[in-house]
């Protein structure tokens, strides 16, 4: 895709005014670091404030009696459960059990929910959501608001200076605030493993709401390339490369997603193939890896059993700059995907040693 | 006046008598990022010209490292695998990633000098 064609956020004059190294993702020009690099965007996440313009994922509102049973028709999740202002992480399965996507829904308010779909899937998804509404529920895309994540220890003390209902949101919580003016939707939540919140602005507003931001105390903008090695390092999956149309759930690790009483229902799209994996177990699982040395061991690396031969695949893997050692996630047979286990993986023609490790690589710290 | 040359994949070379040493430019370690793992050739490894006998890898990706001359690699440089950053503090300097005894000392000349290597860079 020619540089031309691809769409850009409300705050692409704004990084290349940052200088960011600007690449096609998705779709959009989205920046993948500005001057610090990588390395010093990751640490400065873990260590005080990072902004990230994900403004190119999908946001719309579900309205209208019975949006949340139609929505749980298309996800595992309790949906219907959620108390108002609170959001969780949910999946768009699949008739055959593999998942569409993943993403986040929020209850506002009565029949009022807050979506936040991948941007590769944005089209996908909301075709696919629309096309299963009862008459009287409408999805609305929201193409006219940006999204910014502030992230890490310090993004909740120094937003709280501008929103100070921010103080007291719990972690999967969310409020309304006015910023600059501007009425924002603001959810404690994130990509990164860190305390952090993602602020919903109108796009008109999102440059200069931005430049707010990045000049409270701590904060450095930070782009896609430290936001992979951040979510990698706190486990979480990238959709296309850990989980895709062909994977289920439950070989995921997410079956934690389909709660009690999705489990006793069973009424979602593709709650038989999922269902069916739960009770036999799966083939293959989704686990955390550490390759022993220091070199990475990228996406797509074949993953070597004790005897040799090729029991599974790298789905995400790089550096961690936290950890200061390289991580990987993928999926390995499941009789090989113990804590522990030793295993090797072929880089660049050599067998590396490395071992499945409990994920997250670097602890969590959200606010409970 | 020490001779460096320079190729279209940004690695430089340093001719003394009949060894040479290679390294990526500073546009090679400005376009990486940081780096974070290098690994080099062993000693007495015989390469052809633009064979792949090196690996630097950043946070998001890996590259190869070419010769970009026929030779005997006999020496690689430790340093920058005990200390990658290195090679973003001194690409010209000290993070070399090794020499080669050439083959042949006057397929050197037919490397880009600085003058060609800054036009190049010119045009991408």
């Amino acid at each position: 895709m020619s540089e031309e064609s691809l769409l850009t956020t409300p705050l692409d004059a704004l990084h290349r005014a940052l200088g960011a190294r600007m690449v096609p993702f998705a779709g959009y020009a989205m920046p993948v670091q500005y001057p610090a690099g990588v390395l010093g965007e990751h640490l400065h996440c873990r260590a005080a404030a990072a902004l990230f313009d994900v403004s190119h994922m999908g946001q719309a509102f579900l309205t209208g009696p019975g949006a949340a049973a139609a929505l749980e028709l298309l996800a595992p999740g309790d949906i219907a459960g959620l108390a108002p202002m609170r959001q969780r992480y949910s999946l768009l399965t699949m008739p055959h059990g593999g998942i569409l996507d993943d993403f986040m829904v929020a209850h506002i308010e009565g029949d009022r929910w807050f979506l936040v779909v991948n941007a590769s899937r944005k089209d996908v998804d909301f075709a696919h959501i629309a096309a299963h509404l009862p008459a009287g529920v409408t999805l609305q895309r929201l193409d006219d608001r940006a999204l910014v994540a502030l992230q890490g220890p310090r993004a909740a003390s120094v937003l709280a200076t501008l929103a100070p209902v921010v103080a007291t949101l719990p972690f999967m919580g969310l409020a309304e605030a006015t910023i600059d003016g501007t009425a924002c939707l603001i959810s404690r939540s994130g990509y990164t493993g860190e305390d952090g919140f993602e602020i919903s602005i109108p796009a008109a507003r999102a440059e200069a709401i931005t430049q707010i931001l990045l000049a409270l105390p701590d904060v450095l903008p930070a782009g896609l390339g430290a936001r992979d090695s951040l979510r990698l390092e706190a486990g979480l999956c990238l959709y296309g490369n850990d989980i895709d149309e062909t994977t289920n759930p439950i070989e995921a690790g997410l079956a934690w997603t389909i709660n009690k009483r999705r489990r006793i229902e069973w009424n979602f799209l593709g709650a038989g193939p999922i269902r069916a994996m739960l009770e036999a177990g799966p083939a293959r699982r989704r686990v955390g890896i550490r390759p022993d040395g220091r070199a990475p061991a990228r996406g797509h690396t074949e993953i070597l059993g004790p005897d040799g031969a090729v029991v599974g695949e790298i789905t995400s893997g790089g550096f961690g700059p936290s950890l200061n050692a390289p991580c990987a996630m993928g999926y390995v047979r499941a009789d090989l995907a113990g804590l522990g286990q030793e295993l090797a993986l072929l880089v660049r023609g050599k067998p590396l040693p490395a071992k499945i490790a409990a994920m997250p690589f670097v602890p969590h710290t959200y606010i409970r | 006046m020490t001779d460096i040359r320079y190729t279209e994949d940004h690695e430089w070379v340093r001719l003394d008598e009949d060894i040479a040493t290679i390294g990526i430019t500073d546009h090679a370690q400005e376009a990486l990022g940081d780096v974070v793992f290098v690994e080099l050739p062993e000693d007495g490894r015989e390469v052809a010209a633009m064979e792949a006998c090196a690996v630097v890898e950043s946070v998001k990706a890996a590259s190869d490292v070419f010769s970009p001359l026929a030779g005997t690699v006999v020496e690689s440089n430790q340093m920058i695998v005990e200390d990658p950053s290195l090679v973003n503090g001194d690409p010209m300097g000290g993070g070399w990633f090794f020499k080669i005894e050439l083959d042949d000392v006057e397929d050197f000349e037919k490397l880009m000098d600085e003058a060609a290597y800054k036009a190049f860079l010119e045009t991408l």
